[in-house]
This record gives C-alpha cells, structure tokens and sequence, in this order.
C-alpha cells in the first residue's frame, strides 16, 4: 500500500492555503499509509546564491529539544555562516547565503545524528513516524503555503519504519519523490549509481528511484527525457510524484498495479491514490476527473 | 414503490450496505439513492434481491461487487474492481471505470459508459461487459466464458489465454495476447452485438466490429513447446 497526494494551485492567492487544503488529502489515505507521513513543500524560490536545507532531529539522542540556537552559533563560529534557523520541535528549516555542499559535509561531522531532509531554494521538506493526522499536527501541516507539494503516507513493505525511510526521498536540490509501490531491481540501480559517486543514505528500494532520476537531471536531461530512462532501468511496481521547484510530474508502471486519480480545475490540480482524497477539495463536482494510463508521463508547471 | 436515500456524508457505508443486505429485501424498498459517495469502496456490495441502486458522485473500490438480481448505476467514475464477481443483475457506470472492471464475473450485465482500465473483465466467467469506450492492457486475461463489447480500441494483449469467452471489438487492438485471434464475424455475431449494444443503450453498426477469440491452442499441456507461446 502507501498513499501518494500531490497539489498545485494554478492562483497566486490560493497559495497561502495549499496546506490547509492538502491536509484532508493527507488524512484521507490513512488507511492506505498508517506508520509514516511526510511532505515537500515548494515555496517562492530564494535569491540565486541563497539555499535552505530542512533538518531532523528526531533520530539525535536530544530529539525535540535538539539545541538549534546552539547549532547557528555553531555555524557561526565554525564556518562563519549567518544562518536563520527556523525550528519547530525535532524540526528545522536552515536558510543562508551559502554553498550548500561544505555545510552539509560539516553538519554530518560534527552532528551524525542530525538528519539532512532536503536542499533548495524552494523545498521544505517534512516527514516522520506516526499517523498522517499525527505528522499534520506535529509541523502545522495546515499553514503551510507555497506553489505546490507532494505528500506521502507510508504502509512500509521494503525496508524498515524509521524517519528517515518515510517519504519524500530528496536528491540533489529541489527535487523529491513519493512511491507507492515497490522496486524488484533496487540494488541494481545503486550498483549502477554507486561508480557515479552517488551515495545512498538508506537501504529503501524508493530511494534508489530518487537518486537516478535526480542523477539523470543532473546529467543535463530533462525531465521527460529523465523519466523516460526510468520506465527503462526502473523495474518493479510505482506510481512515482515528483516535485522540482517550478513542476510536478506523475508516472505510473506499465501495468498500472498501483492507484492514481487526478482532479483538475481552474484553481488546482490535485493528485491522489485514491479520490476518497480529493472528495473535499474545493469544487470538486465540477473538476476534470481521470486516470492517468500506465507509462504515460503527466507533467504540471506551477 | 418505496424510495430511498442515503447521504454517506451523514449516514456510515455500513448502515447502507445493512439496508440493502436485510431491510431492502424485508420492506420491498425497490430504489434506493446514494449521494456524496466520495470514493467510498464497497458500496452496494453484495446485493441480493432486485433493487435499484443510483450513485451520485465518484465511487470507490469494488462498487456494487458480488452483486445478484440487484441493478446500480453510477452516476460518476468507479475505482478498482467495479462489479467483481457479479453474478446477475445489471451495474452501469457512467463515467470511467479502473482497472479490474468486471473481475471474475459470473453473470449479470457491467456497461461503462466510459473508458475501462487495464485487466477489464479478468478471469470473465460468464455474463457481459459492454464498454461504451476503451479499454486497457491484459483485458479478458484467462477469460472463461461469457461476452464483451468493446466500443472503443483495446490495449496490450487482448484476451491472453482465453478460453472460451468471445470479445468483440471495434476499434484499433494493440496487440493480442497469447492464444487469442480474430475470427471472422458470422450472423449470430452480429445479433449478439446488436443485442448488448441495445441492452447498454449504445448505439454502433455491429459490422463495425471484429470477433476476438481462442485458437484453443492451449488447452493441452504442450511439453514440446518449451514455454514458447
């Protein structure tokens, strides 16, 4: 199982709502993901040499109490980096004017624990154990704002049911996955990976997928050209949804073992596993309602 | 005749389905009208007796599954195995279907208006499915008996293994499956077309249409075949 959601308001002024109204999509597939949820929010970009890197500590021995305020001082001293640090419980979003590389390889030092959920000039990245309704809570799901988001809920089958196995998997900068289903070749694809430099943080089968898409982009391909390599080298059962800063794409597997509906209308273009989902998005009565074919790539702009 | 309505933004699915399980048959309530399905699976699963049952909205998994002597339509799309394992009696959807319409089916009639997904009609054991659209890859896999009308094109390998149900298709068909072929069309072909195109309410010439059905090749284990169908 698992649920996938993902949401993308086509209206400047309903971006102040996209966690409000994404919230009931997230709850809505509890029953299809009950041990994990998470999401990838994509907000106005930051300036060109500005980069924000969301962090979790729930997996550092201090958990919620984890000393952020000694962190930037830290950073500070160390690095030299003025950094805002916005943080919220095991949680926290680190935004400078920074070459995001050194600063991460010197968190990783000297805090091991410390988990990096994604880099960007748009991401914020979300996710933990516990239901959806827990997660939503836990980081205000409800008031988060931006362009759009892909979210998760997770029924582990693949590896185990930690934070950082939960979905989105992230790769590089603005860039996130969710998966429903499962991969039969994931150790391929990371043996294939591994040469390249590509290093892998967990034994998931859905972060295998992550990295050789974000690798391909990377490489210089873009998206469609990224996803149709993965129809190629990715075996197994998904429905992938990804999120770059300025786009959402969906594609399902040949035989279209796992679920899809997307909903669309002047405002929003809405994506869930099941339209139990989007029943209570706004209009829904009279949005377009399908389901997306099988090897078919579906790609929005925000 | 006694109307019902339940609004399952109110009222839970079990309350429904318990309804039409023991007091439809018990009170002779003959129609009954489900509003704001919103997805919800299981709806009007399991029927057994001769009611009507009108969806408004988008239904979940397996509506009106199992279902015998009953009759629902959909006013809305359907998910996941609409009509599995029918056995008599009538489902209608009137938007789009997803994968495993009609899964299993012993009888009855499954018309979708619209377009059906992958595995449409699977393991078909007898009754009919007339799709007023297209449907996707690996349809009437290992179907054994009973009848389909395909209005629209037909996806990858079209009645794979089948045994002797017979598929009807209009449109393009992408590739069959192993076992399956075209057959010439005879008289009573026809008249079967023209009788499900009239029982679903659609309206096409039935010589538009080609006869799918098993060359029977695999009936018989085949130790010499090495696999290679």
């Amino acid at each position: 199982m698992c649920g996938i959601v993902g949401l993308l308001v086509k209206k400047p002024a309903l971006r102040p709502r996209l966690g409000e109204l994404m919230v009931p999509m997230l709850i809505g597939m509890t029953e299809r993901g009950p041990d994990s949820a998470g999401l990838a929010v994509f907000t106005e970009p930051l300036q060109e040499n500005a980069r924000k890197i969301s962090l979790y500590s729930g997996m550092s021995e201090e958990g919620a109490d984890f000393n952020w305020l000694g962190l930037g001082h830290e950073l500070k001293a160390h690095l030299g980096i003025d950094a805002t640090i916005t943080s919220q419980g095991n949680h926290a979003i680190l935004t400078a004017a920074i070459a995001p590389e050194p600063v991460k390889r010197w968190i990783k030092e000297r805090y091991p624990k410390l988990h990096i959920l994604s880099t960007g000039r748009s991401i914020d990245l979300y996710k933990d154990i516990g239901t959806p309704t827990e997660v939503a809570a836990r980081y205000a799901f409800s008031g988060l704002a931006g362009s759009h988001l892909v979210g998760h809920t997770r029924m582990a089958t693949e590896s185990a049911v930690t934070p950082d196995r939960a979905h989105p998997f992230t790769a590089g900068e603005d860039f996130c996955l969710v998966h429903n289903g499962s991969l039969s070749n994931p150790y391929g694809v990371r043996r294939m990976l591994e040469p390249h430099g590509i290093r892998f943080e967990t034994d998931n089968d859905t972060e295998a997928a992550c990295r050789f898409l974000e690798w391909r982009l990377r490489e210089g391909d873009d998206l469609e050209t990224a996803l149709q390599k993965g129809f190629e080298e990715l075996d197994g059962f998904y429905t992938f949804l990804m999120g770059t800063a300025d786009k959402l794409a969906l594609i399902r597997d040949p035989f279209a073992c796992k679920p899809a509906v997307v909903a669309e209308t002047d405002d929003y273009v809405a994506i869930a596993s099941e339209f139990r989902s989007l029943a209570h998005l706004p209009d829904i009565k009279h949005a377009t309602v399908f389901e997306p074919a099988p090897e078919e790539m579906y790609v929005w702009n925000a | 005749m006694e109307r019902m309505s339940f609004d399952l933004a109110q009222t839970s699915l079990r309350e429904l389905n318990s309804f039409l399980h023991r007091d439809a048959p018990a009170t002779g309530v003959r129609q009954v009208v489900v509003t704001n399905p919103d997805g919800a699976h299981n709806i009007a699963v399991g029927l057994d007796c001769p009611v009507e049952v009108e969806v408004h909205g988008h239904a979940g998994y397996y509506a009106g599954g199992m279902n015998k002597t009953g009759t629902v339509t959909i006013f809305g799309s359907a998910g996941t195995g609409v009509a599995e394992n029918m056995m008599s009696g009538r489902v209608q959807v009137k938007g789009f279907a997803s994968n495993g319409a009609g899964a299993s089916m012993h009888g009855g009639l499954l018309v979708i208006d619209g377009d059906a997904g992958l595995r449409c009609g699977i393991s078909l054991k007898g009754g009919d499915i007339v799709v007023g659209g297209s449907v996707g890859s690996f349809s009437a896999f290992m179907a054994q008996a009973g009848r389909m009308v395909i209005c629209g094109n037909a996806g990858d390998a079209l009645g794979d293994s089948l045994y002797e149900a017979v598929l009807y298709v209009k449109g393009h068909i992408k590739s069959l499956g192993a076992d399956a072929q075209i057959e010439p069309m005879g008289e009573a072909d026809f008249a079967v077309v023209r009788e499900l195109l009239d029982a679903a309410g659609l309206n096409h010439d039935p010589h538009d249409f080609k006869r799918v059905a098993s060359a029977r090749s695999l009936y018989h284990w085949n130790a010499e075949a090495d696999q290679e169908y």
